[in-house]
């Protein structure tokens, strides 16, 4: 079966002569129905650029996005409206991409009468209700006339989740869609996430900075790490977690704080040879990685950038020197 | 000594009497809407040399508690009922009666607060030093020189570069930077108390790394008492001796950050570690805590938990259950923590470990 998603090459530049950043660079990697793929990094690493290109909410400066196939850039109107219906995104704050002066009503009704999903208005209500009982939020005929300020944040989430499947996506990016929500109440979206998957076929390309969310949402599905706008190595969740073999992902593994006393005391410490992120507008040489890592090889990482490589493990990474090489997280 | 060892604070660990003790606090705001119940009794304290870490939810009032102690507090609240009482050396006094000058004096000299946020610490248009020298006048320190040395020291502790940072604006410094230059700051007059409100939030996890360490090492080398104050457990489990767990207002669990993290007593506690998930634990199935926080102008009867809490019976409903010790030094406020203790012992909460070398240190550990 063809990949739902594929980025090949998928590069994207902001600004304009020197002051040009390249956010995203190069980046290729497909995404299969069904499957679970978390794209993990710190801020500025190029994740949330890559899903709005994805979404389509980006024109791509070079490379190009693959739905079902087929280049999205290549899209007649009707094939690239399906697209634009087929592929979702949910962000960060659902404070702000709520409409707050529309009821719940108005929020879902609005594209499932836009996009022709029901013929009546009141056929639009109905399945208003349901969407919000499939998001658990009940009882749907108490929360369909509140606005956004009356709900708690992690209602609003579920009503972000709830207009996405208005228009019966095939994929959802999730970008941090959790990350504003109270640690109790977390789960349960992550949860209900899941069961999406599994009633509406929905395939998820989940954004995060979390890497224990990530572990935890894409057990068995796949982890791809970013840095500086680049994939650095990506692989099967579990592998990627017990065996990293970049540099980064070892040091980004290492350097989450663990909610766990006995887990926090045997965490390998991982010196960097530097503490901050070089800037996008002067990217180091070769691996960008080079100033910080601890296994710095001169004259070749600084010179150019490597490839990915294949992992007998499973999925790719982009460091020649320490491929091979396992190293335990704990001591 | 290494450069970054701060040489004027290296005695023993500190003993004798608490430096902070909260004696029955209660903080309310007054709305249109009626009184929010932000902190409904709070007794704590806080013991020297030790890092306490406050945890829990949004509204669960553990802010709330922080700000009353600097007496930052907006002015539509109101600290009442309740004592807070500050010790230092001989001397003693209650927080609450310290005149406004007095009360300067107390925050930075005695007791600094290090917000969540660090670019709005800041003001925007005051260089690091202009901001670091107008502190220290503020104290009636006026000596230029000997307020440069004790930035440069206290930058060099942190790991930044003075050259670099001290004629920085804030917006010239990143987040982890500025983080660290409020640390740094906080220090400056030698407090005996910090208080931290979310110390790494908001921060890139290996930003995140590099002010655990330092925070480390602050409460392990240079014996600091410290607050912490955080919705994200792993902040508890890496730096805090006691954990204090605060529902609607309320400490409703305090105990060793093992006890809390093992044998939790409290069910709100037990469901906060069973929502939270680790990087190097093996594989478990998390579960969310069902509803939420209640609303702290109508509070529910009873324990302000029961309508979320699946131990929950009849007495939950009608009387709140104070704190009642559990274990030795470890105090539940749960009319069924034998009930929750039964329940660990079939479904223990040890993650062990996915890719340690030896597993039996993590058992012997949790042991």
């Amino acid at each position: 079966m063809a990949p739902i998603i594929e980025l090949r090459n998928l590069t994207k530049r902001f600004g304009k002569g020197k002051e040009t950043v390249t956010a995203v660079d190069a980046v290729s990697f497909a995404v299969e129905p069904g499957e679970t793929v978390c794209l993990v990094g710190e801020s500025g690493c190029g994740k949330s650029t890559t899903g709005r290109m994805v979404a389509g909410l980006l024109e791509p400066s070079a490379g190009e996005v693959l739905f079902e196939g087929k280049s999205i850039s290549k899209l007649d109107s009707v094939a690239f409206r399906r697209y634009r219906q087929s592929v979702q995104i949910i962000h960060q704050d659902p404070y702000s991409s709520l409409n707050p002066t529309q009821t719940i009503r108005a929020i879902l009704t609005a594209p499932l009468l836009r996009h022709n999903k029901v013929k009546k208005r009141a056929d639009a209500e109905g399945r208003a209700l349901e969407l919000l009982e499939v998001v658990d939020l009940t009882p749907a005929r108490d929360i369909i006339d509140k606005y956004p300020h009356q709900l708690s944040g992690g209602q609003r989430q579920r009503v972000a989740v709830a207009r996405a499947l208005t228009v019966d996506p095939k994929f959802i990016v999730a970008d941090e869609a959790v990350s504003m929500v109270d640690v109790s109440i977390r789960v349960s979206i992550l949860t209900m996430l899941a069961r999406l998957k599994q009633e509406f076929d929905v395939t998820f390309l989940f954004i995060t900075h979390d890497l224990a969310l990530a572990k935890y949402f894409a057990w068995e599905g796949r982890i791809t790490v970013m840095y500086l706008g680049r994939v650095v190595e990506d692989g099967p969740t579990q592998r990627l977690i017990t065996d990293p073999r970049h540099p980064y992902t070892q040091a980004l593994l290492s350097a989450v704080p663990e909610a766990d006393p006995a887990l926090a005391q045997h965490k390998r410490q991982i010196e960097l040879r530097g503490a901050e992120i070089p800037s996008l507008l002067a990217l180091p040489a070769g691996c960008t990685f080079h100033p910080r890592c601890p296994y710095f090889v001169p004259g070749q990482c600084d010179v150019a950038a490597p490839p990915l490589e294949p992992l007998v493990e499973g999925g790719r990474v982009a460091c020649p020197v320490r491929k091979l090489e396992h190293i335990s997280l704990l001591v | 000594m290494a450069q970054n060892q701060l040489d004027w604070k290296t005695e023993d660990k500190p003993t004798g009497k608490p430096p902070l003790s909260l004696d029955n606090v209660h903080v309310g705001y007054a709305t249109r809407r009626g009184k929010v119940q932000a902190v409904r009794g709070v007794t704590v304290d806080l013991r020297a040399g030790e890092s306490l870490a406050l945890i829990g939810e949004s509204g669960s009032g553990k802010s709330t508690l922080g700000l009353a102690i600097v007496r930052l507090l907006p002015e539509t609240a109101q600290v009442s009922p309740g004592v807070i009482t500050y010790r230092r050396d001989e001397r003693e006094v209650d927080v609450l009666r310290l005149t406004p000058n007095e009360m300067r004096e107390f925050r930075w000299s005695d007791c600094a607060m290090v917000f969540q946020a660090a670019l709005n610490a800041f003001n925007p248009v005051l260089t690091v030093w202009n901001q670091t020298f107008d502190t220290a006048k503020a104290h009636g320190w006026h000596d230029k020189q000997a307020v440069l040395a004790r930035l440069v020291e206290l930058l060099q502790f942190v790991q930044l570069d003075p050259k670099r940072v001290i004629d920085a604006y804030p917006h010239e410094l990143s987040g982890g930077m500025r983080q660290r230059v409020l640390l740094a700051l906080s220090l400056l007059l030698n407090p005996q108390v910090l208080i931290l409100d979310e110390p790494t939030t908001a921060l890139d996890i290996i930003t995140q790394r590099t002010i655990i360490k330092l925070l480390r090492q602050l409460k392990e080398d240079q014996h600091f008492t410290m607050i912490f104050i955080s919705h994200d457990l792993a902040i508890a489990a890496e730096l805090a001796d006691r954990v204090a767990t605060m529902y609607a207002g309320r400490i409703v669990e305090l105990g060793t950050s093992d006890d809390i993290f093992y044998r939790p007593r409290h069910p709100y506690t037990l469901g906060l570690i069973r929502a939270v998930p680790t990087v190097s634990g093996g594989f478990e199935q998390l579960f969310s805590i069902p509803g939420s926080p209640p609303d702290l102008i109508n509070l529910p009867s009873g324990c302000k938990f029961h309508e979320r809490c699946s131990f929950a019976t009849d007495r939950c409903i009608q009387e709140e259950p104070e704190l009642e010790t559990v274990g030795l030094n470890h105090a539940a406020a749960c009319w069924n923590w034998r009930a929750v203790a039964e329940e660990l012992k079939l479904n223990p909460l040890h993650r062990g470990a996915l890719n340690v070398l030896d597993p039996s240190i993590i058992l012997a550990e949790a042991a």
